[in-house]
């Protein structure tokens, strides 16, 4: 007993102030923490955003965690995060569903592209969008089947069978890329569709982008589907795409902002862009979106999301830049611009 | 007769051997575990890890200081709710309960040992986030007490049922009530297994991730007090071992690191408090 | 009638004065908080499940199909991948688990004993998190370049080392449950085969038993209720694992015979889908996934209970 008093002092101390040193973050009058949570392809950019406007604003700590695009929706619905992210807009049914409209700000724009593992190969493979749906059929067993061959002249490809890896948790990559598949193949749409969670016909699953990563890079005769951020930064190769204009080309910051040039969007923001018709147009990219609810009672809040929107739409978007993500189109940056007064 | 003699013999000194080499191989096992995460994250222990707040990705000089905070007050909003709990409900199923609601609270207390630590996080979530709308240490602390509460249950019981019985009846022989003999006689005599299940337990629930990603959630920033989101290390090096970024990487593994050096040290703490105060059984 | 009412009153207050019933009643009053909260959740668990319970009724555990989209869902894939997995790592960690703690208890000298223990039960706090990563970057190519080709080439034509070699699959993920779950057995079972009293061991000894002897024979059957104690703490342990799993199972919702096969567990597929699920049939799936969980549990504590019932009474235990 003698020997657990001393014990509870500090322990008591510690619960109360929370840990926190004197010194450390002792702000000017600290306003409330604002809580988001959602997609996580998006997080280093909002990451980093977050960050630079709390330099800029002190007072505004806002509090982003990436536990994936349809959970970023079910915690606003939830009412127990201030706003959402996805990279997959919300659908009719989950609008009816929530207690206050969201409308939804597009940030940046992003693209996924297919990784693989293939020791002897070199230079970059071409797909056409039957041999990938293909491939995640299960129809296409082989490396070296016609399907891909055919788009690989000049290029040896061995007679191994090809190891099929897709996301095994839900998220918005997942949903990009089967609705990418869902509009280029009739077999997948009838067999398999889109969502941020399918039955995948054949392959292993890992968790998140980095699950995917590591397992194609440790997985020699393997493909998968990543954020082109996460294929850069592990250095995995990626292969090019043929679009609709029937051209083959590798994900990048112009093809992918010529994917949303030739998007219209509208009033809403919701647009999907996967298999656009414009030249140069990476085939496989997509917006995402803040969820943030119209209508925001406490004044601090609303006025700290507000000031932030008006900040990322106008000095963040150079930020993006600079960590690999593509910039909004301007014609979109002025249409949500004009949108955030929506917000009251 | 000899030769079965010397068969025996034999037998003896293989299962020696044997035995040794399965503690051996335990024991190398965390070893190389120990080394990896010194060998990866070691680099990244400096001053700025144990006192800064994490940075954005690409800019280095981030730290774990409130994950280390959070994980601290985590740890001992589940002691503080989970021991005693768990403590008493074992003394009453050994010492004063009757047949079946001892079975009872056995057999629910291995029910709830038994929930994957994901479907205690939702359940939580439900009773504790979902009313108030915010998400909190407190929340995350309670879901990591219920994981704790039936291992400390079950090892109060089974250590408490092997105090011999010369030893139960010599303090009921001298005049002792029965909760006389169980706090002065029965309870010290077990103390050291129910506080090795304890530390098991406790050590178990700091590594855990899954129950607080709804619940402790996470924060970018200190969270004072109980109310608010909090970083915890087991959910930083989650995040951080699942993102692209190699100085991430380091602090995920040098988090690892920092984790156990706190069950090291809690263990440590606990033993020198235990042999301060009771003698040992053998 | 009234005289022995009163002095059953004045018996219950005697016995609260002396603290007994106190003692007695306050401790019941945390036994039944227990019994309470398993109650509530099993009920929140229930109430969240009705949709598939209404939609698919017992055919959910005989389901093979998991289609979220389609909202076909069925639990077999995940029951049986749960139950493999954990018998692949009560099948590796008993053995290795029970040999240590025997060591450590009876064969090794004092110091060495409390060192290693201490080492061991270290072992206990790595987080799951890290044994998933180190299960991903070393044991998973270890076991695609060097274990599962050898199983292959020496016993192939047993079913369950069949097909490709993949490194992920059941065969890792349970061997990433059994090296998590050691320690539980290492130490639990430790501490019980040291509260054996001395004069057992003595007495084996005064016998002419030979030290091994004297220890299988005598003080491991002794022990054995605190040490199956540990296997079964162990077991929940490893049923319930989600992070290290998911990060070596393979993540497919396949039934196959081959330990060499990717698989899913129910607290895998949990972890996976529940902060994505689409719908709220597919969230309410995965509550009554947890469900079914609960059962499995329960199963398998009933037939443990059966056999320690089995096992009999024995020495100071009441």
């Amino acid at each position: 007993m003698k020997t657990l008093v001393p014990l509870l002092l500090p322990l008591m101390f510690l619960l109360s102030c929370g840990g926190k040193p004197p010194g450390e973050g002792k702000a000017p009058a600290e306003g409330k923490l604002i809580n988001g949570a959602g997609a996580t392809f998006p997080y280093p950019v909002y990451s980093k955003w977050f960050d630079e406007y709390h330099k800029l604003h002190p007072n505004v700590r806002i509090n982003y965690q990436s536990i994936g695009s349809g959970g970023g929706i079910r915690q606003l619905q939830a009412g127990t995060v201030d706003f959402g992210a996805s990279d997959s807009p919300m659908n009719d049914e989950q609008i009816a569903k929530s207690a206050t409209p969201p409308l939804h700000f597009p940030t940046v724009i992003g693209a996924v592209v297919p990784v693989y593992n293939l020791p002897g190969v070199t230079g970059d493979l071409r797909f056409t969008p039957e041999a990938l749906a293909g491939i995640y059929l299960g129809t296409v067993k082989k490396w070296n089947d016609r399907q891909i061959a055919s788009a690989n002249a000049g290029v040896k490809l061995p007679a191994t069978g090809i190891i099929v890896i897709h996301r095994s948790d839900g998220s918005g990559t997942t949903f990009v890329w089967t609705d990418y598949l869902a509009k280029v193949s009739q077999s997948w749409a009838a067999k398999v569709g889109s969502g941020t969670s399918v039955n995948w016909p054949v392959g292993l699953g890992a968790k998140g982008n980095e699950g995917v990563a590591g397992l194609v890079k440790q997985t020699p005769g393997s493909i998968g589907y990543v954020e082109l951020v996460y294929a850069v930064q592990n250095q995995i190769p990626f292969a090019a795409v043929r679009n609709q204009a029937g051209e083959f080309v590798k994900a990048g910051l112009d093809s992918v902002t010529a994917a949303a040039a030739s998007a219209v969007m509208p009033d809403d923001f919701r647009v999907s862009i996967t298999n656009p018709p414009g030249k140069g147009a990476y085939p496989i990219s997509s917006f995402t979106w803040l969820i943030i609810p119209s209508a925001i009672p406490d004044p601090e809040k609303r006025s700290a999301l507000t000031g932030f929107l008006q900040w990322m739409l106008t000095d963040g978007q150079p930020v993006a830049k600079t960590l690999g993500y593509a910039p909004l189109p301007p014609a979109v940056v002025s249409m949500e611009l004009k949108a955030i007064s929506q917000i009251r | 007769m000899k030769t079965r003699f010397i068969l025996r013999k034999a037998i003896n000194a293989l299962m020696l051997g044997l035995t040794g080499l399965c503690a051996l191989v335990t024991v190398s096992v965390l070893f190389f575990i120990l080394g990896y995460l010194l060998w990866n994250g070691g680099r990244a222990l400096d001053w700025n890890f144990f006192t800064k707040l994490p940075s954005p990705p690409g800019e280095t000089g981030g730290g774990m200081a409130n994950a280390i905070a959070g994980s601290a007050k985590l740890i001992l909003i589940s002691v503080l709710v989970g021991l005693p709990v768990g403590f008493m409900a074992g003394v009453y199923v050994a010492e004063f309960s009757g047949k079946t609601m001892a079975f009872f609270v056995r057999y629910t207390t291995d029910l709830l040992n038994g929930v994957p630590s994901i479907v205690i996080g939702i359940f939580v979530y439900a009773i504790a986030v979902l009313p108030v709308k915010h998400f909190s240490v407190l929340a995350g602390g309670l879901a990591l007490s219920l994981i704790l509460i039936p291992v400390v249950v079950r090892t109060t019981e089974e250590f408490l049922r092997s105090v011999p019985g010369p030893l139960r009846e010599g303090a009921l022989a001298l005049g002792a009530r029965h909760w006389q003999a169980v706090a002065t006689v029965i309870v010290p005599a077990a103390a050291r297994g129910i506080l090795t299940g304890a530390i098991l337990g406790a050590a178990r629930v700091a590594g855990e991730t899954a129950p607080l990603l709804f619940t402790s959630f996470n924060n970018r920033y200190w969270s004072p007090g109980l109310g608010e989101p909090s970083a915890s290390l087991p959910v930083m090096i989650f995040t951080y071992a699942i993102a692209p970024y190699d100085d991430w990487h380091r602090q995920a593994w040098a988090a690892g690191l920092v984790l156990l050096g706190l069950v090291l040290a809690a263990n440590i703490a606990t033993r020198w408090i235990l042999s301060k105060g009771l003698s040992a059984q053998r | 009638m009234a005289a022995a009412a009163t002095s059953r009153v004045q018996l219950f207050r005697r016995r609260l004065q002396a603290g007994d019933e106190a003692a007695h009643l306050l401790t019941l009053l945390f036994g039944v908080s227990i019994l309470l909260i398993t109650v509530l959740l099993v009920w929140e668990l229930w109430v969240n499940s009705a949709l598939p319970r209404q939609k698919f009724g017992l055919g959910f555990l005989l389901g093979r199909v998991w289609d979220p989209v389609a909202e076909q869902f069925g639990a077999l894939p995940f029951i049986y991948g749960t139950v493999v997995t954990s018998a692949v790592a009560l099948l590796i960690a008993v053995p290795f688990g029970l040999g240590a703690a025997i060591f450590l208890a009876e064969l090794a000298p004092a110091r060495i004993s409390s060192a290693l223990t201490f080492v061991v039960e270290l072992l206990a706090a790595v987080p799951s998190v890290i044994f998933g990563l180190l299960g991903v970057f070393i044991l998973v190519p270890f076991l695609r370049t060097t274990v599962q080709p050898a199983l292959q080439s020496t016993l192939g034509y047993l079913p369950i080392f069949r097909g490709p070699v993949l490194g992920v699959g059941l065969l890792a993920a349970g061997v990433v449950l059994a090296i998590m779950i050691v320690p539980f057995i290492v130490s639990i079972s430790r501490e019980a085969l040291l509260a054996v009293p001395a004069e057992q061991r003595e007495a084996a000894l005064a016998l002419g038993a030979t030290r091994w002897e004297a220890t299988w024979q005598v003080v491991v059957p002794y022990a054995r209720l605190g040490i199956f104690g540990s296997v079964l703490l162990a077991l929940a342990r490893a049923l319930g694992e989600t992070m290290a799993v998911t990060m070596v199972i393979g993540n497919d919702p396949r039934i196959s015979a081959s330990l060499l096969a990717p698989g899913y567990s129910i607290a895998a597929v949990i972890a996976n889908e529940f902060t994505e699920a689409s719908s709220e049939m597919h969230v309410q799936a995965l509550i009554e996934l947890g469900l079914v969980l609960f059962l499995l549990t329960i199963l398998l504590n009933g037939v443990a209970r059966l056999l320690i019932l089995g096992m009999g009474r024995q020495g100071g235990r009441p």
